[in-house]
This record gives structure tokens, C-alpha cells and sequence, in this order.
């Protein structure tokens, strides 16, 4: 018997976590420390952070993030985007992060992996694969966030990272993300039932139903969400009972310049949501509902 | 430089600024240190620990902590050793190959149970959370009838812990102690059903990462810090 994981993926830029908007750049939804805090106090499993700008300049506010996080939860950190190097793992592992996942860099690199592996162990190190489905039914890896295709074949590649030593896959699919119309199950269940190691699966998640089949159907070991939380914990302040409304979770101190009509003017239009926000209790509910073993 | 209560050991493996973040949130103060003298002067001990036991003595050997840590466990003050930590504490390992490891606790360090075609399919490492509970034999030792059951975790590292908590997990081996009075919980995975935790007198062992099990681990630390 083991538990599946739920696991809260923020998408960070600079100092905020965003979500991004289909070729429209990206929303600011607030301050990633408070997320993170009130996913872990409302029984997430792990988090998962996405830098997606990744560029070098913004390095030291990954950092000061990842810091901050880990000084106030006490669950798994998982760290992504724009991981090049040995020295990359080694800085984000010191700044507070369980584990760095590494995508772009290993596609280019595949002995990164190895070596990523084997200084810091194989618990440390995951591999972040995007796969875009194509017409034959196959599967393409993608990097850079989403904007390049590789030429590699997903399944492929899952294998052989595994044996360059990653200790996890997460799984992200390029068609399905931010889309909320649910995961690519037979994306997740074609890696998941062909590599011995556990794998996350992202992308997708629309409703808390969508977790069940991504289990059950996909066989994913641990499921990601970030739009179905986010909305869920950003709702407008007027809404009753939910002692995590600060302003502060939505504003605080660190908000740059970037996409900020969305919280500014409270939540906009819900047809801007392409996904039934839900708290993280409410999905595990769910599952154990369904049969699914997870951590209460 | 001023004694701290508890020294981590930093012999080369382990995310040590996790396990003293998470000690100094409960209250407790810590010096990371591969220093025999810091070490042998602490109140308490920590072993942590990631990765493979080969390494795991390697790394001891070479900075050479082995008799220290021996010397400080067989002294009576508190050790906790954490993961690679606790396994380390054991007689040997069959982790590549057969490799003699501190032999405090008599016992030996095994991989998980490979899934059987057709059965329950599980990934090794298990990487996530599983539940630890009171064994059976335990139980049975401290039975004097229905009324007469006592917690045998209340005058241990896992006081008030309630029941069944969960842990994070993440490993392929696990630990067999040969005197089932040592094992203070058991967690099933897969195949197996192995001890999680170990205790002898003032060594503790746990197999999972308290400092990344949320408030039930935070509260196993502050067991230990207090």
C-alpha cells in the first residue's frame, strides 16, 4: 500500500507566482511564500516550484524565495527552471529546496543527470519531461517551458534518464497545461507503467475528479495542480470562511509591475478561470472517497 | 566558541540546513559539525544522511568520526539517527555488495521486495507518505489486559504522536533488527513490513525524514530536543 502524493506546483516569475494566459504573458496571482505556507498548513504533500522565466537575473529572487519557504514548511521542495549546472543544484539545494528538477538542461546535456545523481543522490535529483503528443499517437519532448521541441521521443527518454539515475519523472504535458480540460492519461499511463521509479504527473487538472483518473486510469504515483489550488486560495476577501484571505497572501510587499488587474480587481470575470477551483483537502477527500490511499 | 545542545553530523551527505531549521523550530539549537571535539562535547547527537550506505561509511571513515560517534552512543547521551543516519547505526548492509556499517544496533540493512509480475505494482525508492504504527509484538509485550494497555510510545521519541501518523519516506532499503524489542514502529510497503523506527536505550533511528514530515515530524524532533 502506498500513498499518492498531491502536490501544489507554483509557477514563479520574479518575485510573484503567476499563472500563465494562452500567448498573453502572465497573470500575477500573489506572494509564493504565503502559498506555499497555506498549502502546507492545509495538508499538501510536497511543493513544487517552476521558475519560468529562468533567466540568470532573477536567480537571487528564486533563491530568497526558496529560503523563506523552507524556513516555514516543513514537506518536500522541489525546484525548477533554468537549472544548468552542478552549481545551479548545489546553490538552490543549499537555499532550502529537497530536490531539483531539471529538464532543458539534461536534454542537452544527458550526463548532467548522471552526474546531478551521482554527487547529490538520486533522491535529489527528478526529471522534468513536457510531452507534446503527435499525430502517430507518440509523444515529443519539449523544453525552454513549453516553446521547443526536441526531436526526442518521450518514452525514450524516460528511460533513459532512468538509468542515468533521476529518482522521479515529473510529467508535464505541453497540450494540457493551464487548460483545466484534464490530464493526458494515456501520456501519464504510458510513462508511469514503463519506468520503475514514481512519477508526477501535471498538466490539466480541472476538476478534483480529474486526480482519481489520473491515478487510477494513468497510474500516476503522485498528482500536481497549481490553477485548481491557486484559484481556490486566491478567491476574493468577501467570500465567508476562509481564514486565508489576507490581503497579504495576494499583495504583500513583493509585487513588481507584471499582470496585476487580476488581483487588483478582485478575481476578475470567473470565465477566466478555465478550471473548479478546489482546496487541497477537498481533492484528497475525494480520493479517499475513491479508494485512494493518501496522507490525511 | 559556546557548547551547543545538539550537533548534526556533516560527514559529507544529508540537506543538514533542513534538519536544523526544522530543530530550531522547535525550540532546539544546533551546530552542524564533522569537529570530534564539538561532537563528543554535545548534549545530543544527530546523524543524518541521504544516499548510499557505502558512501554513508566512507564518509564517516574519512573524516574519521567512527569511534566518536561510537564512544558518544555508548556514552548514554541521546543520538537520533535519520535515514541513511539510522541505517548506518546497524551491523551491515546489502547495499552493493556487504558493507560492515557502526554495529550499535545488531541488525542488517536490505532493498526492498522487487513487485511480483501480477501483484501489487510499486515503485522502489518509495518516495512519499506512508503511516507508522506500534507493532504487534510490542503490543503484546505490554498487554495485561484490556484495561492494563499501555502506549508504549509515551516514553519515547514518539510521544503524542497519536495514532498511525504519517511520515515522508524516501528509500530502496530498509532495516531488519535481529531483537524485536528494539523496533518501536513498523510501516508496510510493497512486500515488506519493516521497522521504521529503532530504539536502544538512548539511540533512536528513524527511517523517514522528520524534518520534512510536516507537523508529526516537528513534533518527533521536539521529543528529541526536549
Amino acid at each position: 500500500m502506498h500513498s499518492i502524493r498531491v502536490i501544489s506546483k507554483l509557477d514563479i516569475k520574479g518575485p510573484n507566482v503567476v499563472k500563465g494566459l494562452c500567448f498573453d504573458g502572465y497573470r500575477v496571482l500573489g506572494v509564493p511564500e504565503k502559498f506555499a505556507e497555506m498549502y502546507y498548513k492545509d495538508g499538501a504533500d510536497e511543493l513544487f516550484f517552476q521558475d519560468v522565466v529562468a533567466s540568470l537575473y532573477q536567480r537571487n529572487n528564486l533563491l530568497e524565495i526558496v529560503k523563506r519557504t523552507a524556513e516555514n514548511t516543513f514537506i518536500p521542495l522541489t525546484v525548477a527552471g533554468g537549472i544548468r549546472s552542478i552549481e545551479d543544484v548545489r546553490e538552490i539545494l543549499r537555499a532550502g529546496a529537497d530536490k531539483v528538477a531539471i529538464n532543458t538542461a539534461a536534454i542537452e546535456n544527458p550526463n548532467l543527470l548522471r552526474e546531478a545523481s551521482k554527487i547529490f543522490g538520486s533522491q535529489c535529483i527528478v526529471s522534468s519531461i513536457e510531452a507534446k503528443r503527435l499525430d502517430n499517437g507518440k509523444y515529443e519532448a519539449w523544453v525552454d517551458y513549453g516553446r521547443q521541441p526536441t526531436g526526442v521521443d518521450v518514452l525514450n527518454w524516460a528511460k533513459r534518464v532512468v538509468d542515468l539515475g533521476v529518482g522521479e519523472i515529473f510529467l508535464s504535458s505541453v497540450d494540457k497545461d493551464g487548460t483545466g480540460e484534464g490530464f493526458d492519461l494515456d501520456l501519464i499511463y504510458l510513462v508511469a507503467s514503463s519506468v520503475p521509479v514514481p512519477v508526477i504527473a501535471c498538466s490539466g487538472a480541472g476538476k478534483k475528479d480529474d486526480f482519481v483518473q489520473a491515478v487510477k486510469t494513468g497510474l500516476a504515483d503522485a498528482v500536481s495542480a497549481a490553477s485548481m489550488f491557486h484559484y481556490k486560495y486566491a478567491e476574493p476577501v468577501d467570500t465567508l470562511n476562509m481564514s486565508y484571505n489576507e490581503k497579504e497572501l495576494r499583495m504583500g510587499e513583493q509585487i513588481d509591475s507584471g499582470n496585476i488587474e487580476f488581483i487588483r480587481d478582485g478575481y476578475g470575470d470567473s470565465s477566466e478561470i478555465f478550471v473548479n477551483p478546489a482546496s487541497i483537502g477537498e481533492v484528497k477527500e475525494l480520493m479517499r472517497d475513491e479508494e485512494i490511499f493518501v496522507r490525511v | 566558541m559556546s557548547k551547543k545542545d545538539i550537533v548534526i553530523v556533516d560527514y559529507g551527505l544529508g540537506n543538514l540546513f533542513s534538519i536544523q531549521r526544522a530543530i530550531e523550530r522547535v525550540g532546539g539549537k544546533s551546530l552542524i559539525s564533522y569537529n570530534p571535539e564539538q561532537i563528543r562535547s554535545a548534549e545530543k547527537l544527530i546523524l543524518p544522511g541521504v544516499g548510499a550506505f557505502e558512501d554513508g561509511m566512507r564518509g564517516l571513515y574519512e573524516k574519521g568520526l567512527v569511534s566518536t560517534i561510537c564512544e558518544f552512543a555508548n556514552s548514554g547521551k541521546p543520538v537520533l539517527g535519520i535515514c541513511l543516519g539510522m541505517q548506518l547505526l546497524l551491523s551491515f548492509s546489502e547495499e552493493h555488495g556487504l558493507h560492515r556499517g557502526l554495529d550499535l544496533i545488531k541488525g542488517k540493512v536490505v532493498r526492498f521486495k522487487e513487485p511480483i509480475p501480477g501483484g501489487e505494482q510499486y515503485k522502489v525508492p518509495q518516495i512519499g507518505w506512508n503511516s507508522i504504527v506500534l507493532p504487534e509484538t510490542l503490543h503484546q509485550w505490554k498487554i495485561s489486559g484490556e484495561a492494563g494497555r499501555i502506549n508504549c510510545w509515551e516514553n519515547s521519541i514518539l510521544k503524542d504522536l497519536g495514532n498511525k501518523p504519517f511520515m515522508y519516506f524516501l528509500h530502496s532499503y530498509i532495516v531488519s533488527v535481529d531483537n524485536s524489542e528494539q523496533c518501536l514502529a513498523i510501516t508496510r510497503y510493497g512486500l515488506d513490513e519493516y521497522c521504521s523506527v529503532l530504539r536502544r536505550d538512548n539511540i533512536v533511528g528513524c527511517q523517514f525524514h522528520p524534518e520534512l514530515s510536516g507537523e508529526s515530524g516537528l513534533a518527533i524532533l521536539r521529543n528529541f530536543v526536549l
